[in-house]
């Protein structure tokens, strides 16, 4: 059933349906919805074409106070009371600052506290909430569907729409359940979770969906753990990923600086409480996965349906029934530097990064930290543990995370988008290879010619002292 | 935006699955904050190996662009359609488009073309044959034609988007005509969202 033929039927509905059916300010036979956005977050990458569209025909942004913007893709993680080095990113950066004073938008800039991807800081100011719609310039909005928020990455001609209109045109989407059932093994996290997921969606199984994780391990993630497997529902093309909100949810929500207080709060989390797919709703698509199957997974290819079991091998093209896919691995494999058959775990690694708006928040770097601990990073090995926003790293200061990371010869940054996009200048050299725990290992993602591995903030930090691929159980 | 017909042309085929907008425009182009100058950022990690497609003399000035499945997966990034477009590229044709890719094509003009596996194959096996091979593209029928080796077919294309593209219509001040609609709406938002 599409989304928008449930608009007014009575029957039994996903979470999918009831947060879409909420935000339909029009909808017509034969057209897409005009739905309305609770939230639009802003980065300096994709807004400076919107706001000078605005410009060009004289319109205001329509609800100031429903926008918020941050930097992060261009900014650097060292040095940050100095001026950007380079022109471009400073000239990007500068552009926002000048558009969000013009235009009266509220902005989190380098060096305030709640300054750090836009993806992290959202949520932990309380901005993203559960049923709302969030859109953002960038793919991985679907992170703040964590919260069971309708949230999907937009283009620069919707930022602009949503600038002048707080509304979005969007045509109906299918719905796809995506249930993980049982328990994890002891040493899988998230991470695992979402890429064993991709690895049974593949890169386009999404497509056309908004997708809703469930089951008990779903349930059993933390808020953090949610936002991680939410937000990589892009790379196998679904439009969003959503997880009901329940007591985690509220607990992780109540007290945030954007939070409802009071009678609202508690008008709030009835209301929340309805959010959940009814007895009988029925999806078009279903996957499902069994939780005892998952164990620590890495990509091995250049997308990120490309992963095998870290204690695999490298997979042979030959292995592979459909054609186009195993040209897609010989190609992967060519530009990745790897031969078929090798053991993952043999495979040296010349830097690992902690970060990005997949695993940057505390409790990944607690993960990573615990593994850290009392141990030395390899000689040789280059490092970035770099933290998701300013209130991240001051949390993690707090507890002491960055001694623990420092004395292991790891390497301590400001927050930012970083090498996850190696936009600023962090970036891995051709041939070089990356343990990374951000969400997409595209050819030059992190750097022109660099070979990027996506990994949980566990296992980059295993590898780190390993050297190799490793998972913490190896260290010891 | 213009509005856009018919394309009519010959075509280059990027013969790969999983062509993502990383690769259609890399990050260091995303750095710009104009709307134009991304032609020369279009594949540009790809176009400095001399036997990359957009290389071949033999297909120089096509104007559509034929990819493999998964074509512009991965970014919201606008500026891939913008760097396609600018570089000359007046439609492209895949069997499954990244979704934000697609939609972000029809915002500015450039028509995705979603054809059926079969479709795209045939073409591509015709166009990597013969590189002059005329195509032609209608939005209005919503059809692909290629007379030379007797293909037609129709792709997929919504009516909302086939009268926005061949009227060259800015969505923006479409939605404006309900801003009614708009202000009711907000008026019964729950007292707790901001
Ligand atoms: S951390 Fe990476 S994926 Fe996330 S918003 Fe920044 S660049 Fe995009």
């Amino acid at each position: 059933m599409d989304t928008s033929n449930s608009a007014g039927s009575s029957g039994p509905k996903t979470l999918i349906e009831k947060v879409w059916d909420r935000h339909v300010v029009h909808a017509a036979e034969g057209e897409p919805s005009l739905l309305y956005i609770d939230l639009h977050l802003v980065h300096e990458v994709t807004s400076p074409q919107a706001f000078d569209g605005l410009r060009l025909t004289n319109r205001p942004v329509r609800r100031p106070e429903l926008t918020v913007a941050t930097e992060d893709h261009n900014v650097p993680t060292a040095d940050i009371d100095q001026p950007i080095a380079d022109p471009v990113s400073k000239a990007q950066v500068d552009t926002l600052r000048k558009n969000c004073d013009e235009f009266g938008v509220q902005l989190y800039s380098m060096g305030d506290i709640n300054q750090g991807i836009v993806h992290v800081i959202g949520p932990e100011l309380g901005l993203t909430q559960p049923g709302m719609t969030v859109v953002c310039g960038d793919s991985h909005t679907s992170t703040h569907g964590a919260f069971g928020a309708l949230a999907f990455g937009i283009g620069t001609s919707e930022v602009e729409h949503v600038l002048a209109t707080q509304t979005l045109q969007q045509s109906a989407q299918e719905t796809m359940a995506i249930t993980v059932n049982g328990e994890l093994p002891e040493g899988s996290t998230a991470k695992d979770v979402v890429l064993a997921i991709l690895g049974a969606a593949d890169t386009g199984g999404g497509i056309g969906a908004i997708a809703e994780f469930r089951g008990p391990v779903i349930e059993a993630l933390s808020m953090e753990g949610r936002m991680t497997v939410c937000n990589m529902s892009i790379e196998f093309g679904a439009k969003a990923g959503m997880i009901a909100p329940d007591e985690t949810t509220f607990e992780y929500l109540k007290g945030r600086p954007n939070a409802p207080t009071g009678a609202e709060w508690d008008a709030a989390v009835a209301d929340w409480k309805t959010l959940r797919s009814d007895e009988g709703a029925t999806y078009d698509r279903e996957i499902v996965l069994d939780g005892a199957d998952i164990v620590p997974f890495m990509t091995w290819g250049t997308n990120p349906g490309q992963v095998a079991p870290i204690s695999a091998n490298v997979p042979d093209p030959a292995d592979f029934d459909d054609p186009g896919a195993s040209d897609a691995a010989s190609r992967a494999l060519e530009y990745m530097g790897l031969t078929a058959g090798t053991p993952l775990k043999e495979v040296p690694v010349d830097t690992v990064f902690i970060g990005s708006c997949t695993n940057s928040r505390i409790e990944d770097l607690r993960a990573a930290a615990a593994v850290a601990k009392g141990r030395k990073v390899k000689d040789g090995m280059r490092t970035l543990v770099v933290p998701g926003s300013g209130l991240v790293k001051q949390q993690a200061e707090a507890e002491g995370l960055h001694t623990i990371f420092t004395d292991a010869g790891f390497n301590w940054r400001e927050p930012g988008c970083s090498m996850c996009l190696a936009m600023n200048p962090d970036k891995l050299a051709p041939g070089e290879r990356s343990a990374s725990t951000s969400n997409r290992n595209f050819e030059g993602r992190q750097g022109r010619g660099g070979r990027t591995h996506l990994v949980s903030p566990a296992v980059a930090a295993a590898t780190a002292i390993a050297g190799t691929f490793a998972t913490p159980a190896d260290l010891d | 935006m213009e509005p856009v017909a018919i394309v009519q042309g010959t075509a280059v085929p990027l013969d790969r699955s999983d062509v993502d907008t990383d690769q259609i425009i890399p990050s260091d182009w995303l750095k710009r904050v104009e709307r134009t100058g991304f032609e020369k950022g279009l594949f540009s990690e790809w176009r400095d190996g001399e036997d990359f497609v957009l290389n071949n003399e033999d297909y120089a000035g096509a104007n559509i662009l034929l990819g493999g499945p998964n074509f512009g997966t991965g970014s919201s990034r606008e500026h891939a359609v913008w760097a396609i477009q600018q570089y000359g590229f007046a439609a492209v044709i895949s069997p499954r488009f990244g979704p934000i890719f697609k939609n972000n094509s029809t915002k500015n003009g450039l028509v995705p073309v979603e054809v059926d596996i079969e479709t795209a194959e045939a073409l591509m096996a015709a166009v990597q044959a013969d590189p002059t091979l005329e195509i032609t593209i209608d939005v209005e029928r919503a059809t692909v034609e290629a007379p030379a080796i007797g293909l037609s077919s129709t792709f997929d294309l919504s009516e909302s988007i086939r009268h926005r593209l061949l009227n060259g219509l800015d969505d923006i001040g479409l939605t404006l005509q309900q801003v009614d609609k708009i202000d009711s709406f907000e008026g019964s938002r729950p007292s707790y969202m901001a």
